[in-house]
């Protein structure tokens, strides 16, 4: 499993893990039954305080992203795929934020950006019959 | 009282230090507790040191407390230093020894010592056992002086600048060291850096230290959770800067202005919005520019 941890950004630690879960499950990169390694191995990995990646595999078992197996580990649960969706409206959501804030900063109001995509979407739609 | 705390490693309470005219500590209170990592995070002569030593019994309060595992470690030092693994800021072992002989001669000091694990750490650290201290680059003395602070396992690990002037090799089997000591049950580490960076890696809780004073401490996540970047814009520019509630530092001129605030988020931005101003984004702010903001905010 390869994550990576940003320190520069304000973002906590344990969030970047449990988002960064989300996405390779979101993208197939890890599927249902997939082991996650250890809290110890992990944090070796990624040079990282055990607590906080244990506190990462709290809040995505909570969501139920992952499911601790008595004595043999943690694994992406069954429910991946409807969970997946999931997600993946969620990272576009954050995208979605983003431009809105930037729509904010250039005073372009929220209908207008709407119709922009909407343009944009026409744009870059395949031509039928081509 | 000399009962061991259950919960806490090292309280400190009120505690106060001058060299000469200078006040190196300030009311200085914390409590690390038992199983966490804690940082103390400061620019040079900020007073960590200085605690440090007290921690260690080496000073002694002018007023104030100081308890490591509930004992005085001025009164009690053999109850303290026998549980705790120190490696100090200047490295200070013994130059003339060799390698070999100075696990030796620790070994004697420490009932405690595990000859097995500070072999597997000599190894690991590719300490010569031939070498003498003296001929050691900065890196190996340092790896030296973890070794001998890790060997007997004690339960609190007390580092001072651990990773200060190392290169990145070395500073990653530092950070390493400090990650194994607190996965196992119990142990407790408290280290002081000025690398935010490993800061924000390791540490379950942190305190900034100005001056001689503790400004701001608690958990990690809390901390970052309640310090935000906003960006400001006004319709015409305010004829003085703007006054945020809780803003310990405010950058920019004219109509847009960017405050770094301590506070809750909802009462940062709306106390921004009383001053006519639009709160144009709420960011996260970096512990770098939390400890930036801190540094150069007014003391109340």
């Amino acid at each position: 499993m390869e994550l990576h941890i940003s320190t520069g950004d304000g973002v906590p630690i344990y969030l970047q893990i449990a988002n960064q879960v989300k996405y390779l499950v979101a993208c197939g990169r890890l599927g249902a039954g997939d082991e996650i390694p250890p809290i110890r191995v992990l944090a070796h990995q990624l040079l990282v305080n055990p607590n906080t990646i244990a506190r990462a595999y709290l809040e995505l078992e909570r969501e139920g992203v992952v499911q601790k197996r008595h004595g043999s580990g943690t694994f992406i649960s069954d429910a991946g795929s409807p969970l997946a969706h999931k997600e993946r409206l969620k990272i576009l959501a954050e995208r979605v934020d983003a431009l809105l804030a930037e729509a904010r900063h250039f005073e372009v109001e929220p209908a207008e950006l709407l119709r922009l995509i909407k343009e944009r979407s026409q744009s870059i739609q395949p031509k039928e019959g081509k | 009282m000399n009962t061991p705390s259950a919960a806490n490693v090292i309280e400190v309470a009120g505690l106060n230090r001058t060299f000469g005219s200078k006040l190196a500590l300030n009311q200085v209170a914390l409590k690390v507790r038992r199983g966490r990592v804690f940082g103390l995070v400061g620019a040079n002569g900020a007073g960590k040191t200085t605690l440090i030593k007290h921690l260690l019994g080496r000073l002694t309060p002018q007023s104030g407390t100081v308890r490591v595992f509930g004992f005085d470690p001025v009164a009690d030092p053999v109850a303290v230093l026998a549980r705790t693994g120190y490696l100090s800021e200047n490295r200070d072992l013994p130059g003339w020894m060799r390698v070999e002989e100075l696990l030796r001669y620790m070994q004697a000091f420490y009932p405690g010592w595990e000859t097995a694990y500070a072999e597997e750490l000599r190894q690991r650290f590719g300490l010569d056992n031939r070498a003498k201290i003296k001929t050691l680059s900065r890196g190996e003395n340092a790896k030296a002086g973890l070794l001998v602070a890790l060997a007997y396992r004690p339960e609190l690990l007390l580092l001072d600048e651990p990773s200060s002037g190392l290169d990145p090799v070395v500073r990653r089997d530092i950070l390493e060291a400090i990650i194994r000591t607190v996965a196992d049950e119990g142990r407790t580490v408290f280290f002081s850096s000025h690398l935010l960076e490993e800061v924000e890696r390791v540490a379950d809780d942190l305190a900034m230290m100005f001056n001689g004073r503790v400004v701001l401490a608690g958990a990690l996540d809390d901390v970052k959770e309640n310090h935000h970047r906003l960006v400001l814009r006004f319709e015409s520019a305010p004829s003085s800067p703007p006054l945020v509630e809780g803003m310990l530092s405010l950058t920019g001129n004219g109509k847009e202005w960017t405050a770094i605030c301590n506070g809750r988020q909802k009462e940062v931005a709306s106390g921004a919005a009383r001053l006519g101003g639009r709160v144009l984004a709420v960011e996260s702010p970096s512990l770098d520019e939390i400890f930036v903001a801190w540094a150069g905010a007014k003391p109340e």
